[in-house]
């Protein structure tokens, strides 16, 4: 409370703001709801900085520039929502086979198809299975509030040089476009960062070639195996989440993003009509890498998980991968645009007797 | 001290800049506050809403079940939002562009803001209007803070501030 200097900024425009100080040079982008403050704010932004804005003709066109970009080592950036998030698919997958840092932002909107400009959770699958074609993950953080929008997109930049892989940041139409009044904190973890001699027009000596294709026998095999080791190291580095686990508690909300605020506000509902603090809360912050290990933890001391998101149950495959058959996990969903509300939730959890 | 507002009307009304307003006069005291907008494609014409809160503790989900205060510019608006009423909600209801029946058991102050701003040759300010009424009804934060905040939203164009914050001093008066 006696922090002073607070910023009253949308989380789009706080995406925008990490990446001008995280040093983002390049950003292309194509408009559309409910991530534009994000274009906005970059076509304003970037110029003042000296740095490169682009509004592209399409989304192909924008992933593939930002390929060029982080080809010829630059910190780059590209941002969507859901329908365009689709589009880029192909260019991402490019990106995760070349080896390039990037970062794709992904304000998710209802779907399928155009679907509607109401905030969903429907890309869990997308973003977390690779999306594109080919055996690739890429690293997702699910922020739930404007400052860790700021924070993770700082972050993501980090981890996508380090590793080099693309990072999507999954935000949706409520982190996106609520505003609140933050202060701008760096991520904690800092990663040493060598500078990038593998880039085009970088070479010391021999020639830098950046690329996906692989013809020659086994060769792409080797290839798949060194992403593969790369995926299972991030896997034992990058797993972040935060979890609420009162004493006393029957239930453990299971949610990210958006939901997981929601999840705060169950609990303190439920808290009052039951007296005592039943309900925990387990939020995933990077949804690949999933924190299976913690969340078995977690619930060892509970009776009952429910899972909550704005889908009709993508997080709840992993849920369940993470806790087999230890404990019974009931899921709450609601999708195309609309909210779950407060109210709603509280009555199916008593009503299926979870606390 | 935990106050949640919906804001609602149609989009060129000045909802969200009054949600906006609300929540940044909130952030000057050190309070929290969140706002989170809801608007179609279009920029006028179709419907807004906005919800805010602010709360002197951190604040959990951006929605809001049953609003403390409900601002209602016109009649969609008001059919929408009626239903999350609960009985100690404030409402302020534009009869300029909404009716309502008087044997409503809520608390509803209904005002013809967008004539009054009109008369002042200024419709755009309407919603200055209403935040002038609000603030004597809830004093959320202090007149100066208020004021503050409007001087600094609109302070890329010098020309309207005065405008504004003279139709909040007539919505004091209604």
């Amino acid at each position: 409370m006696k922090e002073q200097n607070k910023v009253f900024i949308t989380g789009n425009e706080a995406v925008g703001k990490a990446a001008i100080d995280a040093g983002c040079q390049f950003y292309a982008g194509y408009p559309i709801t409910p991530q534009n403050e994000l274009t906005a704010y970059m076509s304003r932004q970037m110029r003042k900085a000296g740095r490169v804005f682009i509004q592209a003709e399409s989304e192909l066109a924008a992933v593939n520039m930002v390929f060029g970009a982080a080809a010829a080592g630059a910190r780059a950036m590209t941002s969507s929502s859901s329908p365009g998030i689709s589009l880029k698919q192909e260019g991402i997958s490019y990106l995760a086979g070349a080896e390039l840092p990037a970062v794709i932002v992904n304000a998710q909107r209802g779907g399928p198809g155009l679907g509607n400009i109401g905030p969903s959770q429907s890309d869990y699958f997308q973003a977390t299975r690779g999306g594109g074609h080919g055996d690739y993950r890429t690293i997702v953080l699910a922020p739930t509030s404007v400052e860790e929008a700021y924070t993770f997109t700082c972050l993501a930049f980090d981890l996508a040089d380090f590793y080099r892989t693309p990072v999507v940041i999954l935000s949706d139409a409520i982190i996106g476009q609520m505003a609140e009044g933050i202060v701008f904190r760096p991520p904690s973890r800092k990663y040493s960062l060598p500078p990038k001699d593998w880039a085009l027009g970088r070479a010391k000596g021999q020639q830098n070639i950046i690329r996906s294709l692989y013809l020659g026998e086994r060769v792409l095999e080797k290839h798949n195996l060194k992403l593969q080791r790369k995926y299972r190291l991030i896997e034992r580095k990058e797993v972040r989440f935060r979890q609420h686990l009162p004493r006393e508690a029957s239930l453990l909300i299971v949610a990210y993003g958006s939901m997981y605020r929601l999840a705060k506000d169950i609990a303190v509902e439920l808290e009052g009509k039951k007296n005592k603090k039943s309900v925990g809360i387990f939020c995933p912050l990077s949804l690949w890498p999933f924190p299976y290990k913690a969340l078995a933890q977690a619930c060892a001391r509970v009776k009952n998980v429910l899972v909550l998101e704005m889908s009709y149950g993508q997080m709840l495959e992993d849920v369940k991968l993470a806790l087999g058959r230890q404990k019974p996990i009931y899921f709450f969903g609601r999708a195309g645009g609309e909210v779950p509300e407060v109210d709603e939730v509280c009555r199916f959890i008593l009503k299926h007797k979870l606390i | 001290m935990k106050l949640e507002f919906i804001i609602a009307g149609f989009g060129g009304q000045g909802i969200l800049s009054l949600g906006k307003i609300i929540a940044r006069a909130g952030i000057k005291e050190n309070k929290f506050a969140s706002f989170m907008p809801s608007y179609g494609a279009e920029m006028r014409g179709g419907t807004a809403n906005c919800k805010v809160i602010i709360s002197s503790q951190e604040i959990a989900s951006p929605y809001i079940n049953h609003p403390d205060v409900l601002i209602v510019f016109n009649q969609p608006s008001w059919d929408k939002f009626r239903p999350k009423l609960k009985r100690q909600s404030l409402v302020l209801l534009n009869s300029s562009l909404a009716g309502f029946s008087p044997s409503y058991r809520i608390k509803v102050i209904a005002c013809p803001f967008t004539r009054v701003a009109r008369e002042l040759g200024m419709e755009k300010a309407a919603n200055m209007i209403v935040l002038g009424r609000l603030w004597r009804e809830i004093k959320f934060v202090k007149e100066l803070t208020l004021k503050e905040t409007i001087e600094e939203y609109f302070s890329s164009r010098r020309d309207i501030v005065s405008k504004n914050l003279e139709a909040l001093a007539r919505g004091k008066e209604l």
